[in-house]
């Protein structure tokens, strides 16, 4: 087998066997079993002791959700003022200036909510003092705010009625000191030994072999690669992302950030089935999210090797692929493969430019984060899923004609509500603003804002729409990779992402938290021969369906106007 | 709400400091034991620096190995891809320019011959590195200026090829800096 392809396969499996052992581990760290790390605890007591917090008072599914949400508040203030203020502040050895008002709304949103869309270049748009303490600590707290939300939720499921879903505070504490600091340091090494740099020093100006003079950028990058993956984050530390040769230096690098990007989120399906003792539900909601993933992997690896049917027009040689945006070291396969993973986790960093991917890729990447729950980003992913599974139980129980129960609870109106109005939240966010601005292009293509309408696309025709389609997708799916030729550092763009950024993060959060909230109340219904399987294989085929059902009602006219389009258009 | 706001900005102040503060000063200390001392790692010709092992740069002789066009023109402090859709017709006029080109400067190449990433730019703008298809299409060219051996040449890049990952992952890869630093030592 050509070994672009055994490192795609060998990286799929490492993770799940990595994965594995660390469900297991952060199972007991939330169980509050002994566990290898408990020499952190004298540095989680000093931290709770710092902030006033007591660790051990019981929340409900209202108070989780106050604490969660103010500390977001404040999170959100600090990023916004420090990026606007940035080039006043120390640290910034490149001079570089501050943000605008909307971009520094747009950056601070895009990071509070672990989505990372980046309108700015990381060369010239931040400085060494906001990539670390604004946009690294954000990346550390978000992902750490959507691992705390699904403990919540599954504190609900687990017990038979519950109105106590946990401390938020000390899960979210526990996530950082136990499961994302290890990780992190661990990653960050192997990055800095495969020549990531650590130091904080400015550019370096060089004269080249040839003799021409350039600046070379640099920065604490290596520890930034880190917490930029394991948590699902994505931003890059340069403009180029993974793409960079500081920031994704060689093929055993390549393999390790695509490893970690994938990691915790599956570790949280098998963490998820110890913690709640139903590890065969676990490996059903694996299962049918793996299958999900090779849907949408495969196509998009073939295509990719194929290369492009326009180049091949002009009879030169594509002996690995297309190569259009893509690094020599990663190879077609291996970007193509990443392409996949960062869309359906909610990563959104890149090894590889998806506004040069062929059609079908395009539309593989767009597929994944309109489902946006194939595993998933650090946490809320499953919390997609969980959504999709309400509503499956729902339709299951209509079939049937029986009340429809998910794990010993029976699922009512008001519970199913809250589920469909989460699904068609999605739909909206993503076709209103597609929508918004096509209008823009189309009837005000001279407005005064920064980027003028007219000037908003780089490529012309079907491909043009799927630029403007891929960014509301990325922002609705808190994903943050985008089709890059867009022009989207402007009013339009930073203002309307931002606040599909919040909407997208936070109602899929509260949503789900609800409802498991109000599911944990009721009384519990033991099990009986009559009761819906959900952990049976007919109910894993039942979910994908109904995400398969959902996904296409929703999306399908607007991907046939972009990819689908273009793919009828090329190598005619 | 009001009794979540004193911890939340305790807490926050905190986490800055471990997260933002001792996390990266930690990585920068460990840094300081890898090759290039966490500052990334250079070559060194002659007592002077000529680049960064990682970071492309730009060759236009053509004496030298040359290496894939960059969006940016290899600018290393803001990469870039060109973003070009695979349908764009300016984009596709642009790649059959860069065909055209490479074969006025390379007498002797079928077009068929050359391999579509000598024609198309990198992710990063910067990419170092080369397959050792696209170094060898360019032997020709180079033996003919340099008047060395086009054998000499080849050998020269297997020598300077990077294997596959432990022979089994990824594709095989040739560092264009490198192998153009290994040129002009082998001549002498």
């Amino acid at each position: 087998m050509n070994t672009e392809i055994t490192g795609i396969v060998v990286s799929f499996l490492l993770t799940v066997l990595l994965a594995f052992p660390l469900g297991k581990y952060i199972a007991k760290v939330f169980n509050g079993d002994r566990t290898f790390t408990d020499f952190m605890n004298p540095l989680e007591r000093f931290i709770f002791r710092l902030s006033g917090i007591d660790p051990n008072k019981k929340m409900n599914w209202k108070e989780f959700l106050k604490a969660m949400l103010t500390i977001n508040l404040v999170w959100f203030v600090y990023a916004f003022f420090m990026l606007l203020y940035q080039d006043k502040l120390p640290l910034n050895p490149d001079g570089n200036p501050g943000q605008t008002p909307d971009l520094s709304f747009n950056t601070a949103i895009s990071f509070l909510v672990n989505c990372n869309l980046q309108h700015y270049s990381g060369e010239t748009g931040v400085t060494y003092l906001t990539q670390t303490l604004v946009l690294m600590f954000l990346q550390f707290v978000s992902a750490a705010t959507g691992i705390a939300a699904l403990i919540g939720l599954l504190n609900g499921i687990k017990e038979k009625t519950t109105n106590n879903l946990g401390n938020f505070w000390k899960i979210f504490v526990k996530t950082i000191t136990r499961i994302l600091i290890p990780l992190c340091i661990i990653m960050a090494v192997i990055m800095a030994f495969n020549g990531s740099p650590t130091s904080y020093k400015g550019k370096d100006t060089i004269t080249t072999y040839q003799g021409d003079t350039v600046s070379v950028s640099r920065g604490p990058v290596a520890g930034f690669v880190a917490i930029k993956h394991l948590g699902t984050n994505g931003g890059g530390w340069f403009g180029t992302n993974s793409a960079h040769p500081l920031e994704n230096p060689n093929y055993l690098t390549n393999m390790v950030e695509i490893i970690a990007q994938v990691l915790i989120p599956v570790a949280m399906l098998f963490a998820m089935g110890f913690y709640i003792r139903r590890k065969k539900f676990a490996y059903v909601v694996f299962g049918v999210m793996t299958i999900g993933m090779l849907c949408l992997l495969i196509p998009t690896v073939v295509t990719e090797l194929n290369g492009n049917p326009e180049i091949a027009k002009m009879g030169i040689a594509q002996p690995t692929g297309a190569m259009e945006g893509k690094e020599v070291r990663f190879g077609p396969a291996a970007s193509a493969y990443w392409s996949i993973v960062t869309t359906i986790i909610s990563t959104g960093s890149v090894n590889s430019f998806h506004d040069s991917s062929m059609p079908v890729s395009g539309a593989m990447q767009l597929l994944g984060m309109m489902v946006n729950a194939f595993y998933g980003g650090c946490g809320v992913g499953f919390l997609n899923y969980y959504i999709y599974i309400i509503i499956a139980v729902f339709i299951s129980g209509l079939m049937v004609g029986r009340t429809p129960e998910f794990m010993g609870h029976k699922v009512e109106a008001r519970e199913v509500k809250i589920a469909a109005l989460v699904t068609l939240l999605s739909a909206f966010l993503i076709k209103g603003g597609v929508a918004l601005a096509a209008y823009f292009v189309a009837h005000h293509p001279d407005i005064a804002w920064a980027v003028k309408p007219s000037a908003w696309l780089n490529n012309p025709g079907y491909h043009g729409f799927s630029e403007m389609l891929y960014e509301f997708t990325s922002a609705n799916a808190n994903n943050g990779s985008g089709f890059e030729g867009l022009g989207d550092n402007n009013t339009f763009w930073n203002v309307s992402t931002g606040f599909v950024l919040i909407l997208a993060r936070f109602i899929p959060i509260i949503g789900p938290i609800a409802i498991g909230g109000i599911l944990a109340n009721k009384k519990y219904i033991p099990e009986s021969a009559g009761t819906l399987k959900t952990d049976s294989l007919t109910f894993g085929v039942m979910t994908f369906a109904v995400i398969v059902i959902i996904t296409a009602l929703s999306f399908f006219p607007a991907l046939t106007l972009g990819p689908l389009a273009e793919y009828f258009q090329i190598g005619r | 709400m009001k009794k979540y706001i004193s911890p939340s900005l305790r807490l926050t102040l905190v986490l800055i400091v471990l997260l933002a503060v001792i996390y990266p000063l930690l990585i920068a200390a460990i840094g300081k034991l890898t090759p290039g001392g966490g500052d990334g790692e250079r070559i060194v010709v002659n007592a002077k620096v000529v680049g960064y092992a990682n970071v492309g740069q730009k060759f236009s002789d053509d004496k030298y190995f040359q290496g894939r066009p960059s969006a940016v023109d290899y600018n290393a402090a803001g990469s870039g891809a060109s973003n070009k859709g695979a349908t764009n017709p300016d984009y596709l006029k642009t790649v059959q320019d860069r065909i055209d080109t490479f074969l006025v400067h390379n007498p002797g190449i079928r077009k068929e011959q050359i391999p579509v990433e000598l024609v198309t730019a990198s992710g990063s703008g910067l990419d170092p590195d080369l397959s050792p298809l696209a170094a060898k299409v360019q032997v020709k060219r180079i033996a003919a200026l340099r008047h060395i051996d086009e054998n000499k040449l080849n050998e020269l890049i297997d020598q300077q090829t990077k294997k596959p990952l432990l022979g089994l992952f990824g594709p095989a890869t040739v560092n264009v800096l490198k192998l153009n630093i290994a040129l002009d030592a082998s001549k002498k």
